[in-house]
């Protein structure tokens, strides 16, 4: 690739295409709208016959993500895509992935809930993914991105934070941003590692036993309870380092903001314009974008916090993220939630409203 | 003669096979697994396999399989096994893949991944435990529990009014297009441990030549849960399982 291609594409398709670019070796899923696309995209494009990833549309999410472990435990880059009621069966094999401290992508591409819910956007997700969603104390590292580029960008940045961790990593996306077109650059292309190089990066891998090493085991079962503790310690000082590393943000027009607009993915977005108008208005509004969903942008909401006068928290939910925001701020400003359910994404006007009701 | 002079090289007629490791099972004694176990790492030998193995194990009483048979092994959750061992063999095509399950975990939980991976074709084994009843968590009806057998949560015997009736899995699995190989075998005396072992290297080769999926059934005793001396569990295995579950290849595509 000697220029940089721009192209015009779903988000859910940029999914397929910076998988197959990036060195995914596999990829497990099963249809529900709105992600369909990635699925159908890469049976279309058809990488076994050029980069030799492996698609396979499986019977269940259930089967996915068990496939997604399957693959993950001989240390390929593998994935799945799945909306907001299949990402509910994953969690089970979220939860052993994680208590087996297993890489791999998990895109949800989020619909509203609960239940079957409706097929439109919604961050509903939240809570599930940032606060466990599966049993036992684990963390998912939990990209959020806000447009198709980043959806695109994010597929890479989030096998490279799976592996360097060993731990499952998620898109948090929604059916607004997959279903929408936008321009992108896609990233170029990355072969897939080698048995060799699979061999020296992940020498824990169930890849057969090379040069008749020792046997790998994967698995999340100590029934010794000293030995189960230590391997939960082991975890979380792991999580502990991904806090304090990982963390990722976007500010925008924080400097001479006096209220803060906490937002992330599809409401971001929406957060910029409510910024263009309530600053027309006289309102001087930033943004703080959460990119990192967890780890959570903690510390930089404190330290805004003590600066502004009033935080709204934007969300397509009943008011999820709102809860770690109160957290980060430890009560020094007053914090509000927005947002609109089932489906509907709030129109910039309502938010501005809400802007104004916390000047008065 | 001394013990010292009898244990010779040349005096050997029989080893344990190496991949099969030294130390003490968890398993109740009279328990089939030993033998399976035994004659899978004898197979894996045999082919020259060991370092390109990987095999999936089960919920249920083999689930610590990865402590005795000395290959990688990935421990799947309850049924899953055949997704795990669906994406492996298709990310690893040149590796012996294979899962070991039991009854719950294969013929209940996991009926879905089983059949799918089965119907796909995937080039793998599986090694199905049949002794029609839940082991590890004690003794709990199976959906292989033969009418009127007594479990814990049907202590007054199965009855299909309230329980329906056992599940053939390995009869569903022969008309299954992706099937190439399926078996119904046991390992209760020598002649039928010497034919199961000849159906579980049959299996694993045809999975390394590509001809689809193999299901060897082990129909299989639990006498702790059956409440029996291992020689009785044995009889009532052949009086009463096998009439269910009659021994013998069911497919066998070649």
């Amino acid at each position: 690739m000697a220029e940089k291609e721009i192209t015009l594409m779903k988000g859910n398709e940029a999914i397929a295409h910076a998988a197959i670019r990036c060195g995914c070796d596999g990829y497990f899923g099963y249809p529900i709208t709105p992600q369909s696309e990635v699925l159908e995209t890469l049976a279309a494009e058809k990488p076994w016959e050029t980069t030799g990833m492996v698609v396979l549309q499986a019977e269940s999410e259930v089967a996915s993500i068990n496939m997604v472990y399957g693959g993950a435990a001989t240390g390929k880059r593998v994935m799945t895509s799945s909306s907001s009621p299949g990402i509910s069966l994953m969690q089970e094999g979220i939860s052993y992935m994680a208590g087996a401290e297993l890489p791999a992508l998990i895109v949800n591409v989020s619909r509203g809930g609960p239940g079957l819910g409706t097929i439109q956007p919604s961050q509903a997700d939240y809570f599930q993914t940032v606060k466990g969603g599966g049993h036992g104390d684990y963390r998912l590292i939990t990209l959020a991105p806000a447009s198709v580029q980043e959806m695109a960008d994010f597929v890479d940045l989030a096998f490279e934070l799976a592996f360097r961790y060993r731990n499952p990593a998620m898109i948090l996306s929604d059916g607004a941003i997959g279903q929408m077109m936008e321009k992108v650059v896609l990233p170029p292309f990355k072969p897939r590692r080698t048995t060799e190089e699979i061999a020296r990066e992940c020498p824990w891998a169930t890849t057969g036993r090379i040069g008749m090493r020792k046997p790998n085991i994967i698995t999340s079962l100590e029934l010794r309870s000293e030995e189960m503790e230590q391997n939960n310690l082991r975890i979380q000082a792991k999580y502990k380092v991904i806090e304090e590393k990982e963390v990722r943000y976007e500010e925008y027009m924080t400097e001479d903001a006096e209220y803060l607009i906490v937002a992330f993915g599809s409401a971001a977005r929406i957060a910029k314009k409510v910024i263009a108008i309530a600053r027309e208005e006289g309102i001087k509004v930033g943004l703080l974008r959460p990119i990192t969903l967890w780890p959570f942008p903690s510390k930089k909401i404190g330290e805004l916090g003590k600066k502004v006068k009033g935080i709204l928290s934007l969300e397509i939910n009943a008011g999820q993220m709102v809860e770690d925001i109160k957290l980060a701020v430890e009560c020094n400003v007053p914090v509000k939630w927005y947002g609109r359910l089932g489906g509907i994404i709030p129109e910039p006007e309502e938010v501005v409203n809400e802007i104004k009701k916390m000047t008065l | 003669m001394t013990k010292e002079e009898i244990i010779q090289k040349e005096n050997l007629v029989y080893k344990k096979p190496e991949l099969l490791n030294d130390v003490p099972m968890h398993y109740c004694p009279g328990c089939s697994h030993g033998v399976v176990h035994k004659l899978v790492s004898e197979v894996i030998e045999e082919m020259g396999m060991a370092d390109k193995t990987i095999a999936i194990s089960p919920v249920g009483c083999a689930v610590f399989a990865y402590k005795y048979i000395d290959v990688d092994w990935q421990e799947a959750a309850h049924g899953r096994a055949p997704a795990l061992a669906s994406a492996v063999k298709r990310l690893w095509p040149d590796r012996l893949v294979f899962t070991y399950q039991g009854d719950g975990d294969l013929a209940c939980i996991g009926t879905a991944e089983t059949i799918h991976a089965l119907n796909r074709g995937e080039n793998i084994t599986i090694i199905f435990i049949n002794n029609a009843i839940y082991g590890m968590t004690g003794g709990q009806m199976a959906p292989t529990t033969l009418l009127g057998m007594k479990t814990v949560t049907c202590p007054y015997g199965r009855d299909p009014k309230l329980h329906g009736y056992p599940l053939k899995i390995a009869d569903i699995a022969a008309q299954l297009e992706g099937t190439c190989y399926v078996t119904r075998q046991s390992v209760e005396k020598v002649p039928a441990i010497l034919k199961a072992k000849k159906a579980i290297r049959k299996a694993f080769e045809y999975s390394m030549q590509g001809k689809g999926s193999s299901l060897v059934e082990i129909v299989s005793t639990c006498n702790t849960n059956w409440k029996m001396t291992p020689d009785k569990a044995n009889k009532w295995m052949e009086e009463n399982m096998v009439p269910f579950y009659p021994l013998g290849d069911l497919k066998d595509k070649g």
